[in-house]
């Protein structure tokens, strides 16, 4: 295993150091030392690879990620796994606001607590919440899966697209356009696939299914000016 | 953008690296705030009742003449401690009006930071390291403090532009986010009588909150009604004479987060700024949630 130390070395060299690396790199095992609250930790990583992170982070960990599986020992600041594409990051601790943004692809674990906006405008990157997400999460997403084996926050799923969002405890207040939906065999098949992948305890038949409405984002003629 | 920090003790046997701790917190928030910085502090004064922090751009002239001559023309012993632009006057509470009166006239550049049995508040435009060298803020000890990096956004560079802002006794604010309504309230606060200086959105912010005050709400509720009455983003944290509160607005993009141990309760805008505290890596941490009025204190 290949260790940086960020109290030595700079950020910016650790993200070359990991850039470089090819998929047939021997090196494909690092451990992160002393990230100390760093921002855009181990971001625009493209080879299948595994990073840990050996405490808490700033912004942008692992954001723009493409293949390589990244765990933090701690929690992460805003904007974790910020436009993934694929491959995994897990969160042993909580992460700040907007989770997963935009994310097109890829498997985000926290396996703490969300805060506010956490999937929002997902494109396609599943993300399980072990704990809560805070209020307006997966604002706008338009696919993907969300699953938050806690509570959810204000006005979740506002303005949805396509995106599926389980949820197992109690949701504060929907947003405009979302509603609950039927849990059908298939949406059970994803759940509990991702449930399992993510290490989740849960079941599938605890959650509940919201999806959108598909009243506002069909044009309407009658909503013009 | 901006930084917050802010640190209040638990354990007395860290109250003399207040400062210290304080500092180091401001500076790693540089990034989110190179324009100007402050902190307000607040400790104990010895050997009198009340202490002025003033602040002058002509320090050598007006802070002689007022060491010259305050304690002669208000009839009482006064002590001037000078740190850079700002002095720190201690005197006796009953005189506090006789001596705000005087200076007016003896000075009239003079502006007043901050009142209070215990806060000190100082503030300046530069790099956060450069204020806190200037005043000597790691020397000082205190039983808690907040402090501010700012970039501005909504009015000028300047030391008046720069948080915290007073409040009241021993009270003060400071921000990170801008308000969206400020000219509308500015104007409606003048009406009342508020005495509003400068262009700046936090200021009034700050005024708002005296106003309420002054109209009988404790500082609870005035942050309360910050909720209804501000529009905009803000992450506010106040001092007040045993500790400090946060409010954040109900979109709450504005960051924040918080550490506690048995040792002290922290404030950062970010979890960098909170890495070098004792025990860290044991404390309690979380974001404070939107629209949610927090205190701690002694």
């Amino acid at each position: 295993m290949q260790v940086f130390d960020l109290e030595s070395n700079s950020l910016r060299e650790l993200n070359a150091t990991l850039h470089e690396q090819k998929s047939n790199t021997n090196k494909g095992k690092w451990e992160v030392q002393n990230p100390r609250g760093r921002h855009a930790i181990a971001v625009g990583l493209d080879t299948a690879m595994d990073v840990r992170v050996m405490g808490s982070t700033g912004y942008y960990l692992g954001g723009m990620n493409q293949k390589a599986h990244i765990t933090v020992d701690g929690s992460v600041g805003p904007g974790v796994a910020e436009n993934m594409m694929s491959g995994t990051i897990t969160v042993e601790g909580d992460a700040s606001q907007y989770a997963g943004a935009t994310g097109h692809g890829g498997l985000l674990v926290i396996k703490g607590n969300a805060s506010s906006r956490c999937g929002i405008s997902m494109k396609g990157i599943d993300i399980v919440v072990f704990g809560d997400v805070g209020h307006m999460s997966a604002f706008m997403a338009q696919s993907g899966n969300l699953v938050v084996c806690g509570d959810a926050g204000e006005a979740l799923g506002d303005s949805l697209y396509e995106a599926r969002l389980f949820v197992r405890g109690s949701v504060k207040s929907l947003g405009a356009d979302c509603m609950e939906k039927e849990m059908r065999k298939e949406h059970l098949d994803i759940l509990s696939k991702l449930l399992k992948t993510s290490g989740s305890k849960a079941k599938a038949e605890e959650f509940r299914r919201y999806g959108s409405a598909r009243k506002l984002y069909n044009f309407n003629i009658d909503n013009a000016y | 953008m901006c930084g917050i920090v802010g640190l209040f003790l638990k354990d007395q046997s860290l109250m003399p690296s207040l400062g210290e701790m304080l500092t180091n917190m401001l500076i790693t928030m540089t990034e989110r705030g190179p324009d100007s910085a402050g902190i307000a502090i607040y400790d104990s004064a010895s050997n009198a009742d009340l202490k002025l922090t003033v602040q002058s751009d002509n320090p050598e002239v007006e802070f002689g003449l007022i060491k010259d001559s305050l304690s002669a023309i208000i009839e009482s012993s006064v002590s001037v401690e000078i740190k850079d632009t700002h002095a720190v006057i201690k005197l006796s509470g009953e005189k506090m009006i006789l001596a705000r009166q005087a200076l007016a006239k003896l000075c009239p550049g003079v502006r007043v930071m901050s009142v209070g049995e215990k806060v000190e508040i100082f503030k300046e435009v530069g790099l956060p390291r450069e204020v806190a060298d200037r005043f000597l803020i790691s020397k000082m000890s205190g039983s808690h403090g907040i402090g501010h990096t700012r970039m501005a956004t909504e009015s000028a560079v300047t030391t008046m532009g720069a948080h915290p802002f007073s409040t009241g006794q021993d009270q003060c604010l400071v921000h990170n986010g801008s308000l969206s309504n400020h000219n509308s309230l500015r104007r409606k606060l003048k009406r009342q009588g508020v005495l509003i200086e400068t262009e700046n959105d936090t200021e009034v912010g700050a005024a708002y909150l005296s106003y309420k005050m002054q109209q009988g709400s404790t500082l609870e509720e005035a942050l309360e009604s910050c909720l209804k009455d501000l529009d905009g983003f803000f992450t506010f944290v106040v001092g007040t004479k045993d500790g400090f509160g946060v409010v954040r607005d109900p979109i709450a993009c504005k960051p924040a987060i918080m550490a506690e141990t048995d040792q002290y309760v922290a404030f950062g805008s970010e979890y960098r700024a909170l890495v070098d505290l004792p025990k860290i890596e044991n404390a309690k941490v979380w974001e404070p949630e939107p629209a949610t009025v927090y205190f701690w204190s002694h």
